[in-house]
C-alpha cells in the first residue's frame, strides 16, 4: 500500500498554514505505518485540540479527536478496552504538556501501549502564537511580549522520568530520522513519545523575525544535535540545544498486558448473583 | 436463603446494577461518598473479563470511558460534586458526539470541598447544564436501595438506546444506606445491545431523522474507520462550518431525548389523585416526605407524594396534572430549590396556572430531613395556608 493510500485523500488539502512543519511530522508517521504495513482497520488514531490534533481528520483509520488535553485518557480507554488495537496519539506541545500534562506523565508512569506524537512548535498555534511550557525561555510570544520568563520542559527527559519505555526526538527538518523513530516507537509495545520538533512560521518565526517557511527548518536544524554525535563535540556546540534520535528503549511490562494477566488469573465462572446474571444475558440473545 | 436477597448498601447496588446491565468498563478517581462503586467494580470487573482503571482524576476517568465505550463496551464512572464538576466539559463530548456513558454522582454538600461528606443533592442543575451548549441529558434519581440497582440498568437502557450521557444522581444517603433487597430473578434480566450498522459499505456515522433520530453507532476497531470529533460535523461525522448542518444535528441531538419524554420519564406516588396539599421529592428527601405524607393522610390532611425517578428530561406532564387539583405544592429537596424551580415553571405554564402555589422547601446543612420538617410543613400549609414563604430555608437552623 502506498503512502498516501493511508489518508483520506477527499479531505485533503488540510488547513496547515504554508510552511507549517505538522504535514511533514504527519507524513513521517504514515511512512512509519506503511513501512509496518499496519492493518488499517486495527489502528485507532487519537487528538486533543490545536494545529497538530486537526491530523487525524485526514487519515484514513478509526480517528478520535477529542477535547484539549484529554487526548492519552481517551486512548488510554481504547487501549485497555482492546489491547489488541494499535493506539497512536498525535498531539502538540500545548496539549500534551499544559492542559494535559498529567495524563502524559501517568500513561508513561503505566507504561500503557501508546504511540505518542507530540508536535512541538513551541508555540499555540491554532490561538494565534502565545507562549507554551515548551516555548524557550527569552522567546517572544502573544502573551510574552516582552520574551518568555518561564523555563521550557525537556519533554524527552520529562517522559523517561515518569516511565515511558521508548523515547525520541525528531524534527520537520529530519525527516528518515522521524519516520525511523515513529516506527521504532510503534514497534514498542509500552508507552512511546516522539517529540518532533516543528516550525511555525505563522506565529513563532514571525513573531520572533526567524523568517520564512526555508529558514524555520534551517532555525530547527541549528537548534538540534544528533545524540549520537554529541559525545564527539565540544561542549559549546551541544549546550542549550536539544538532542535528536533515540534517547530511551527499555523493555517494561505493558499496562494492558498485565492487566489481561490479572484477568486470566481471576475470570472465572462463579457461584454468584453477579456471575449468575452475566451467564444468563449473554445465553439470551 | 434465597440468594436473591441480601443487605446492601446503595453504592453497592449500582455497581450490581451496572454488572448486570453488561458494565464491562470501569475507570474511576477516588471520592467519598462514591468510592465503593469503584471498589466493587475493581473486584468484580475481571472476574467477569472486564476492566477497571483508576485514572490520575475525574477528567482522565470520563474519557477513558468515553474511549472504551467508542470500541463497543457499556462503560461507567462514578463520582461526587468536585468530581462531577471536573467531567463537565466531556459530559458536552459524549452529548455531541452521542457516545453511551453512564456516570453516578453521590451527590455531597457543595459548593467547592463542603462539609465533606455530607448529603446533600444540589447537582440538580449541574447535572442538566453543567456543560456548555444545549445538549441533551438523561438523569435518574433512585429512592431507594434497590431502585439503585433498577436506575443504574436502566441509565444502561437509556444510555445505547439513545446515545446520550445518562447520569445517576444518588446522594451520600442513598449511597450509603444499607436495606434488605431483592434482587430480580437472574432469568428475568435483559441487557440492551446498542444498535450497530451491518457492514461498513456507505456507513455514514451521524446519518439519522433530523426529528430525533439516533444513528447506528460501529466499534472502533472493525473496519468502519470513521471519524469522531468535538467540533460540529456533518452526516459523515466530518468538522462542518455550515450554519445549517449545525442548526440540524444541535436540534437533532435534543430532539432524540425531547420526543421520546413519556418513554424516559419515571415517577412514584401515593395519595396523588385526591390530594390538596402534595410534597414533591426526590432520592433520599423523598423517604422523609413521604413518612410526613402517610402521617398527616393519618390526620385527616389530604395530603399526596410524588417522587421524581427521572429528573432530566423533567417529569413536565404529571406536575402540570399535578397543578389542576392540589392547592399547594410543597417541593422538598436538599437545596435551595433547584427543584422547586421546574416545578414553578411547569405549574405557571398549566392549564390551572395561579391555581396551585409552590412552597420551596430547601435544606442545606449537611443532614436529611427529618419527616416533622415536612410534616410541619404540611400541617402549615393546609391550615392556616401560608406557613413557607416562597424562598425561605425552612428545616436548616
Amino acid at each position: 500500500m502506498a503512502a498516501l493510500d493511508y489518508f483520506r485523500k477527499e479531505k485533503l488539502p488540510h488547513i496547515w498554514c504554508p510552511g507549517c512543519g505538522h504535514g511533514a511530522i504527519t507524513g513521517a508517521l504514515v511512512r512509519a505505518i506503511e513501512k509496518l504495513g499496519l492493518d488499517k482497520n486495527k489502528v485507532v488514531i487519537v487528538s486533543g485540540i490545536g494545529c497538530s490534533s486537526r491530523a487525524v481528520g485526514y487519515l484514513d483509520f478509526d480517528t478520535l479527536h477529542t477535547a484539549h488535553g484529554r487526548a492519552i485518557a481517551y486512548a488510554t480507554g481504547i487501549k485497555l478496552a482492546r489491547p489488541d488495537l494499535k493506539v497512536i496519539v498525535m498531539t502538540g506541545d500545548g496539549d500534551c504538556t499544559a492542559i494535559g500534562g498529567n495524563h502524559f506523565i501517568h500513561a508513561a508512569r503505566r507504561n500503557i501501549g501508546i504511540t505518542t506524537i507530540v508536535m512541538n512548535n513551541e508555540i499555540y498555534g491554532m490561538t494565534s502564537g502565545q507562549y507554551s511550557p515548551m516555548t524557550p525561555t527569552g522567546m517572544l510570544g502573544t502573551t510574552a511580549p516582552y520574551g518568555n520568563v518561564e523555563r521550557p520542559f525537556d519533554l524527552c527527559k520529562l517522559a523517561i522520568a515518569s516511565g515511558a519505555t521508548y523515547v525520541g526526538r525528531g524534527s520537520a527538518y529530519h525527516v528518515p530520522l522521524t519516520i525511523d523513530l515513529i516506527e521504532k516507537a510503534l514497534m514498542n509495545d509500552g508507552f512511546s513519545v516522539i517529540e518532533a520538533l516543528s516550525g511555525c512560521p505563522t506565529y513563532f518565526g514571525r513573531k520572533n523575525k526567524i523568517g520564512d517557511a526555508v529558514q524555520m527548518l534551517d532555525w530547527i536544524k541549528d537548534q538540534t544535535v544528533n545524540v549520537k554525535a554529541a559525545p564527539a563535540l565540544p561542549p559549546e556546540k551541544v549546550v542549550g540545544k536539544a538532542l535528536i534520535g533515540e534517547l530511551h528503549n527499555a523493555a517494561e511490562p505493558e499496562y494492558a498486558a498485565s492487566y489481561m494477566g490479572l484477568v486470566g488469573k481471576v475470570q472465572r465462572r462463579y457461584d454468584s448473583y453477579i456471575g449468575e446474571v452475566r451467564e444468563c444475558a449473554s445465553n439470551s440473545d | 436463603m434465597d440468594k436473591n436477597v441480601k443487605l446492601m448498601q446503595g453504592n453497592e447496588a449500582c455497581t450490581i446494577g451496572a454488572l448486570a446491565a453488561g458494565l464491562d468498563f470501569y475507570a474511576g478517581y477516588p471520592i467519598t461518598p462514591s468510592t465503593e462503586i469503584a471498589e466493587m467494580c475493581s473486584e468484580e470487573l475481571p472476574k467477569v473479563g472486564g476492566r477497571f482503571i483508576q485514572m490520575e482524576d475525574e477528567i482522565g476517568s470520563i474519557a477513558a470511558i468515553i474511549g472504551a465505550s467508542l470500541t463497543g463496551k457499556k462503560a461507567m464512572t462514578a463520582t461526587s460534586g468536585p468530581g462531577f464538576s471536573l467531567m463537565q466539559e466531556l459530559i458536552g463530548y459524549s452529548s455531541l458526539c452521542e457516545i453511551p456513558i453512564v456516570i453516578i454522582n453521590v451527590m455531597r454538600v457543595g459548593p467547592s470541598t463542603g462539609m465533606p461528606t455530607s448529603t446533600a443533592q444540589g447537582d440538580v442543575m449541574q447535572a442538566r447544564w453543567g456543560t456548555h451548549g444545549d445538549h441533551p441529558i438523561i438523569a435518574l434519581a433512585p429512592g431507594n436501595v434497590r431502585e439503585c440497582f433498577d436506575l443504574t440498568m436502566r441509565a444502561f437502557e437509556l444510555a445505547e438506546t439513545y446515545r446520550v450521557p445518562v447520569i445517576v444522581l444518588t446522594d451520600e444517603v442513598i449511597g450509603h444506606m444499607r436495606e434488605k433487597v431483592t434482587l430480580p430473578d437472574p432469568h428475568s434480566i435483559k441487557q440492551v445491545k446498542r444498535k450497530a450498522p451491518a457492514s461498513p459499505a456507505g456507513y455514514k456515522p451521524y446519518a439519522a431523522d433530523p426529528d430525533g433520530g439516533v444513528p447506528l453507532m460501529a466499534p472502533f476497531g472493525e473496519g468502519y474507520r470513521w471519524h469522531v470529533t468535538g467540533l460540529y460535523h456533518d452526516e459523515g461525522g466530518f468538522p462542518t462550518g455550515k450554519a445549517e448542518v449545525a442548526d440540524r444535528l444541535i436540534r437533532r441531538i435534543n430532539r432524540k431525548v425531547e420526543k421520546n419524554i413519556d418513554d424516559i420519564v419515571d415517577y412514584a406516588s401515593e395519595s396523588l389523585d385526591d390530594c390538596e396539599v402534595a410534597v414533591v421529592s426526590f432520592g433520599s428527601s423523598a423517604m422523609s416526605s413521604l413518612s410526613a405524607v402517610r402521617r398527616a393522610r393519618k390526620e385527616g390532611v389530604k395530603a399526596g407524594f410524588l417522587r421524581l425517578k427521572t429528573l432530566w428530561p423533567f417529569p413536565e406532564k404529571v406536575i402540570a396534572s399535578l397543578a389542576s387539583h392540589a392547592k399547594r405544592i410543597i417541593v422538598a429537596e436538599m437545596n435551595l430549590g433547584q427543584v422547586a424551580l421546574e416545578v414553578e415553571r411547569c405549574v405557571g405554564t398549566s392549564a390551572s396556572a395561579g391555581k396551585s402555589k409552590v412552597e420551596r422547601l430547601g435544606k442545606v446543612n449537611g443532614e436529611l430531613f427529618h419527616p416533622d420538617e415536612i410534616y410541619r410543613a404540611i400541617q402549615g400549609v393546609a391550615s392556616n395556608g401560608d406557613a413557607s414563604p416562597n424562598g425561605d430555608v425552612k428545616g436548616s437552623k
